[in-house]
């Protein structure tokens, strides 16, 4: 039996070493194959009840393109700081409704919250950054898609703390690298998924890099994607990767619901396009 | 006015033209390497919550200068708050970006090409290419080259924010006038009332830390 993100986090064992009696609560019977495939990671998964967030500007509810929003919410300031309040505004760019649509593409029966941590005056606001982040990481959440990044370095360290916080309470963040010449964050950490563009026109394939940081490579070039009002757009850029390993992610989850973030990893990169057998 | 003043003044003045230069250069190069229609940088304006536009090439050059818009809407505001590139090759398709556009620009692209202008830690602006060639779909390798250009105008644009601080103090609008103030009166001082400025001075600095 697997056990789930938050007893994972909550029980009381002594974490840092094994007594002889305590090896078979921890024993983690899954069925591997002799070879990981595609087949076996995510063949026939529709990502059915896999929880995924999209920490962005919101999507746009009624989207033609994204289907059903389970949760909507925006991180606001107010007088006593800063809140997580119900989000009836949808998305203010465009961006988040964009990226809810293609996760909504590869996992039709996924579950798709939408945080919304950037739009109308929030440009640079890397504490309600930080706070959408908890937020979903405390709501357990498996799969966090960030199609964003920021470059402020005080709150590197922080950012780095949840995305720790996330691999070991199993919430897979999945991140756009930035091929720009800056530090941005947090797709540099080793913790979360990080992702950048190829060309090619297949939204399931996807390439492992052996030469982090960026660890995988999605299509990201000239797609359609979700827009505002209803509409779509032909668009490139890393943004639209992410939610492409986001949402692999979650057909694979919905098969294989026992994968810890690490394990998960393991099998994107055993069913990547350029690795092994499948190369 | 004092030698400092002056030579202040000239610094600042003659660097302003200068890096508007250099940024108006780097949009010229922009739209011809990708054989575009226009290329503009807009700056980030914190004060007004605008994304102003600084340098155009092209379609529109000459009267879009200053012009502002809300800088978390449309395609810039996007790569502005999510720090990434962005290239959108249907824009017709957006009927809230086209009605924009043509009501603040009356020129509607077919196409865009937007990168975010970052400086260490900050994000200065946004550079646009519009409508570049159109006999070939959008490759990673232009969106590297766009990559590049970004980081030239982002310098350029920093540098122009620097001279624009400089003169703001020099002219006695921004925040630091008064310190301007004080230095250009220590340097045209004499006698006890100079030594103990000085004196106030370095002990200021002191106090202040390395």
């Amino acid at each position: 039996m697997g056990v789930t993100a938050h007893e994972s986090y909550e029980e009381e064992l002594p974490a840092w070493s094994l007594p002889a009696d305590a090896r078979d609560r921890i024993r983690l019977p899954v069925e591997w194959p002799d070879r990981v495939t595609r087949e076996w990671a995510w063949g026939g998964s529709t990502g059915a009840g896999v929880r995924v967030c999209i920490l962005d500007s919101g999507v746009e509810l009624d989207h033609p393109l994204v289907g059903p929003v389970q949760r909507s919410v925006a991180v606001v300031r107010g007088d006593e700081g800063l809140r997580v309040v119900e989000n009836d505004e949808g998305d203010l760019c465009g961006h988040g409704t964009a990226c809810a649509g293609i996760v909504r593409a590869l996992a039709p029966d996924c579950e798709l919250a939408s945080a919304r941590v950037l739009g109308a005056g929030y440009t640079g606001g890397g504490e309600i950054l930080l706070a959408g982040l908890e937020w979903a990481i405390e709501e357990g959440f498996q799969i966090v898609n960030m199609s964003l990044s920021t470059t402020k370095r005080n709150y590197v360290e922080r950012l780095h703390e949840l995305a720790d916080r996330a691999y070991f309470r199993r919430t897979m963040l999945v991140a756009s690298a930035h091929n720009m010449p800056v530090e941005s964050f947090p797709w540099r950490f080793a913790s979360v998924i990080s992702v950048g563009s190829h060309e090619d026109p297949d939204p399931h394939t996807y390439y492992y890099n052996p030469s982090p940081p960026v660890e995988f490579f999605a299509r990201g070039v000239d797609l359609d994607v979700a827009w505002l009002d209803g509409a779509s757009l032909r668009c490139t850029g890393n943004s639209f990767a992410t939610p492409h390993i986001a949402g692999i992610c979650a057909l694979v989850l919905a098969k294989h619901p026992e994968l810890t973030p690490f394990q998960l990893k393991s099998v994107l990169s055993l069913t990547a396009a350029n690795v092994g057998a499948a190369a | 006015m004092s030698d400092l003043q002056a030579a202040v003044a000239a610094g600042v003045l003659g660097a302003e033209d200068g890096y508007r230069s250099l940024l108006q250069a780097t949009v010229e190069v922009a739209r011809a390497i990708f054989s575009a229609r226009a290329s503009s940088v807009f700056m980030l304006d914190d004060e007004r919550d605008e994304l102003v536009f600084e340098a155009v090439a092209g379609e529109g050059a000459s009267e879009l200068i200053g012009r502002g818009f809300p800088s978390s809407t449309g395609i810039a505001g996007w790569v502005l708050v999510t720090r990434q590139p962005l290239v959108v090759d249907d824009v017709t398709a957006d009927t809230r970006f086209s009605q924009e556009a043509a009501e603040s620009t009356g020129y509607v692209p077919k196409s865009v090409m937007a990168v975010p202008l970052l400086v260490e830690e900050r994000a200065l602006g946004v550079l646009e290419v519009l409508d570049r060639r159109a006999d070939a779909r959008v490759t990673l390798a232009e969106v590297d080259l766009l990559g590049l250009f970004a980081n030239q105008a982002a310098i350029a644009l920093d540098l122009l924010q620097r001279g624009r601080r400089a003169r703001a103090a020099f002219e006695g609008r921004g925040e630091l006038a008064s310190l301007a103030r004080v230095a250009a009166r220590i340097e045209s001082g004499e006698g006890p009332q100079r030594d103990a400025a000085l004196q106030l001075l370095s002990a200021l600095e002191r106090l202040v830390g390395p």
